[in-house]
């Protein structure tokens, strides 16, 4: 069985750890650098990107993170966790982990008034996802390398390059466990 | 596409577990609780403690107040409506606000109906003292609770209270059989279909956060660590001697509360707390956790 990790500063990590569960794998809550060694696969969660980026800074994750994204073991990022992944973010000099060659805007579709739900059809997932956006982020611009899984309203919102994997949503909200299920896959690829 | 679903209500409020909701006043206020890590601030026009010391009636802030904060950072914003009050938390929803307090730190504005919660696309967080008022609030909407404590004290023993009064319900009813549901949302005053729901789920089904005299990194990791999703830190912060040094600490404690090394570290030379008043003090009247029904 793999063994995936979630990134337990801030946000939604029981959800994902519910969700890892539930599709078959072992999940492990990250609450320190170390830990990270132990799991075949790390999902950064939703939260708020800015309080789970001082956490970082504070306990000395960013370059363990940054080895890892390295290591060719895949790597997750939902909503807050997809704006730390990215190379690129509108309007910050600086990326978080630099890791996915997207360019991410934040709370692109506005406040939480305009936070909705839509079902989506998704390139290797399926169709009718029932997908979360709460002041979601959207991925602006992506490289060459990056597959592009779902748009919504012509905005990129689900994406994938190599290992990481990336989206605007929150799949953990939900029960429908196929993203979840695709990401372990993909951990189980990677372990092969 | 829909907007204003249970899921994003509630998904909202989920994205703010583990973290640190910090009342403010003005921008630069903001701009220091994001800098410190805080997953949202409240914009208020005045905090708690000085509500209680300037008495008369308390209203919804100046609209310009929660605009300058909403301009100042990129963390949600929420806003304090009185209990009641249906314009003030239109206009606050009008304004954009990310989530509204329906609260008993305001004045009420009726003293028999809580708002109906469902009919906004905004979420609102309410305050409760045990399970029944918990499932009422739940019942009429609202996406998030927290504890009513007694705000503007710096004294948490009403938010420990009103914690472990919450989560022992919620662990009689998930332990109780499905017969004996009926009975007990009659005695709790609580919709039946809710303690269905907790039984079933084995949990409140929204978060509850801590809130009502967190006034030392010690308390928000003592509320962690008796089951708070999160802590608000009202005037504990900005009454400090160094506010930034004090909001970091905070977040620090309620992300690690178990780390008790850290927080003796973090808990040093943070200059003296609010002075903080002994509930059995406060007059009737005084008590704020009180109003709501």
């Amino acid at each position: 069985m793999v063994k995936v990790g979630v990134l337990g500063l801030q946000g939604a990590v029981r959800e994902h750890v519910r969700s890892i569960e539930e599709s078959g794998a072992e999940a492990v809550v990250i609450k320190t650098k170390d830990q990270l060694e132990e799991v075949d696969g790390l999902i950064m969660p939703g939260g708020e990107s800015t309080t789970m980026r001082r956490l970082i800074d504070k306990y000395d994750f960013m370059d363990s993170l940054k080895e890892f994204a390295q290591s060719g073991k895949p790597m997750f990022g939902t909503c807050a966790g997809l704006i730390l992944m990215a190379k690129d973010l509108v309007g910050y000099d600086q990326p978080h982990l630099g890791a996915m060659d997207v360019k991410v805007e934040r709370n692109s579709f506005g406040r939480q008034r305009e936070s909705f739900e839509a079902e989506l059809d998704i390139a290797g997932v399926g169709e009718n996802y029932p997908a979360v956006f709460i002041r979601a982020p959207h991925i602006v611009a992506a490289g060459e390398n990056v597959e592009i899984l779902a748009k919504h309203e012509n905005r990129i919102v689900f994406a994938r390059e190599g290992q990481f994997l990336g989206c605007s949503f929150h799949p953990e909200l939900t029960e429908d466990h196929r993203i979840t299920q695709y990401f372990i896959n993909m951990v189980k690829e990677a372990k092969k | 596409m829909k907007t204003g679903t249970d899921r994003v209500k509630r998904g909202m409020a989920e994205m703010q577990k583990g973290g640190v909701i910090m009342d403010v006043v003005n921008a630069e206020q903001a701009k220091i609780a994001e800098e410190a890590g805080a997953v949202a601030v409240m914009a208020l026009e005045r905090v708690p403690s000085d509500i209680r010391a300037a008495g008369g009636v308390a209203r919804m802030a100046d609209p310009r107040i929660m605009e300058e904060v909403m301009n100042a950072v990129s963390i949600p914003v929420m806003a304090k409506a009185r209990i009641g009050h249906i314009v003030e938390a239109r206009i606050l929803e009008a304004m954009g606000v990310d989530y509204i307090d329906e609260s008993e730190v305001l004045t009420p504005a009726d003293e028999e109906y809580h708002l109906y919660k469902s009919d906004f696309t905004v979420p609102f967080v309410c305050g409760c003292r045990d399970l029944g008022e918990a499932a009422r609030r739940i019942g009429e909407g609202a996406s998030m609770l927290r504890t009513k404590g007694e705000p503007g004290t710096g004294n948490i023993v009403e938010a420990v209270r009103h914690m472990r009064q919450v989560n022992a319900q919620v662990r009689k009813v998930v332990g109780m059989n499905v017969d004996e549901l009926m009975t007990e949302a009659k005695l709790l005053g609580a919709p039946f279909e809710l303690l269905l729901q907790i039984k079933e789920l084995g949990r409140l089904p929204v978060v509850n956060f801590a809130a009502g005299g967190v006034a030392t990194p010690a308390d928000a990791a003592l509320m962690m660590e008796l089951g708070a999703d999160g802590v608000f830190v009202g005037s504990g912060i900005f009454k400090s001697e160094n506010p930034a040094k004090f909001a970091r600490a905070i977040v620090e404690a309620t992300t690690h509360y178990q780390d008790y090394k850290l927080i003796a570290e973090l808990s040093k030379e943070l200059g003296t707390p609010m002075k903080g008043i002994e509930i059995s003090s406060l007059a009737p009247e005084a008590r704020m956790q009180d109003r709501g029904w």
